[in-house]
């Protein structure tokens, strides 16, 4: 990878077309997969909420996918939610 | 008139946060906290960040994580930065560059250091030049970013590096500092205390804070995965239990009245907190230290309970 010198760098540091990060996958931190189980989701938001990394896709207040090339693992979406719609799965390595 | 809290379903529909991405350690709850209060706000927002977790891990250049207009530019003067863009908007309007009816709601962040410690006289100037921004202050209790040191946030008997548990002495031997008092001192219209887990109160108490002109002040408390040593799955379990412990009442100061928003029908003693979390793990053998964090958690609710309803001057 080339470095850029300062003079090809946008003026003040300036980011357009924000927001830039999903350029940068974060799935791969993860040791655990979160495992959802639709027919016993009620679509209560309440993992959407809490997905601190914005990985659980909402569509017309349904639940549409879990985006695991973000998602880190953590697991807050199945400790939070009250029918246990979402199970974690340690990786295999 | 404007609904004050709103649905899951309606957040939902506003706004999906920061983007995937960012580098925040897996687990932890301030991208729920930012989640809620862009969501919160009926005009677009701009943010301002103080140095801290969330600057660093939400804007490593050329990447970022805000999909609203951000800047940040130092620790120390978040609060001046966001007064900066405040009045620059108002001159513009002034001029006719903008139109005068537009709204923007102006938000800064910042972490505990950039809020008691390094940044606090700048806030305190914003809120007395009485500029109109929301300060909301992600309290995660120590500078987590530089590797967990103490900061004036961090409770008593709590491991950091720099109050290290050890043979000389239990962590942190001072208490924390009361910042939504001493905010709430500058007589500012709005200052409240929040955590992500009661995510209706503080959706509420976001929307109440954008309808007013004026400096406000929400101060939510952030559970740290590496610094507070606990399961990354249970920061929100965390949060609530802060709460349900009354080591974080939820309440609020709206025009000099204190409300409380959330009083525990089981109080829960303190212990059941302290015990989830390996920065407080050497307490555990000290009760007399626990029952002074027990004290002052039971001075502060009775006072609480005490101004519950009541207009600071009465």
């Amino acid at each position: 990878m080339k470095f850029k010198s300062w003079k090809d760098l946008p003026e003040g540091a300036i980011v357009r077309d924000v927001p830039t990060s999903p350029e940068f996958k974060t799935g791969d931190w993860k040791s655990r997969t979160p495992k959802y189980i639709p027919e016993k989701c009620t679509h209560d938001l309440l993992c959407w909420l809490y997905c601190p990394d914005s990985a659980i896709h909402v569509k017309d207040g349904k639940i549409e996918k879990f985006d695991l090339d973000y998602c880190k693992g953590c697991g807050i979406c199945a400790s939070i939610c009250p029918q246990d719609a979402i199970e974690m799965v340690e990786e295999e390595v | 008139m404007k609904k004050k809290i709103l649905s899951l379903k309606e957040l939902s529909e506003r706004t999906y946060g920061l983007a995937s991405g960012h580098r925040a350690c897996a687990g932890c709850p301030f991208p729920s906290i930012v989640k809620m209060i862009l969501g919160s706000s009926d005009y677009p927002v701009v943010v301002a960040n103080a140095t801290g977790c969330l600057e660093v891990v939400t804007t490593i250049f050329p990447y970022t994580a805000w999909p609203v207009p951000w800047i940040h530019s130092a620790f120390e003067n978040v609060a001046a930065t966001i007064s900066g863009v405040e009045t620059a908007f108002k001159a513009l309007q002034n001029k006719g560059v903008m139109p005068a009816d537009r709204k923007v709601n102006f938000v800064a962040f910042g972490g505990d250091g950039g809020t008691y410690d390094i940044g606090l006289q700048s806030l305190s100037g914003a809120m007395e030049r009485r500029h109109n921004f929301l300060y909301v202050l992600y309290d995660n209790q120590a500078y987590m970013n530089t590797g967990i040191q103490r900061s004036s946030a961090t409770p008593f008997g709590a491991h950091t590096t720099t109050s290290p548990a050890g043979k000389v002495i239990p962590g942190k031997v001072q208490h924390r500092k009361d910042i939504t008092e001493i905010v709430a001192a500058h007589d500012i219209p709005y200052a409240a205390q929040a955590s992500p887990s009661h995510w209706g109160d503080l959706i509420r108490k976001a929307r109440r804070a954008f309808e007013i002109e004026g400096p406000k002040f929400i101060a939510v408390i952030s559970p740290c995965v590496p610094g507070w040593g606990y399961d990354e799955s249970e920061s929100i379990e965390l949060a609530r239990l802060a709460v349900e412990t009354c080591f974080w009442p939820l309440y609020e100061i709206d025009n000099g009245i204190y409300k409380l928003n959330y009083k525990p029908k089981n109080k829960l003693p303190v212990k059941v907190w302290l015990e989830k979390q390996a920065r407080f793990k050497h307490l555990l053998d000290k009760p007399e230290l626990i029952d002074e964090i027990q004290n002052k958690i039971d001075e502060k609710w009775k006072k609480l309970l005490w101004l519950d309803g009541k207009k600071v001057e009465d």
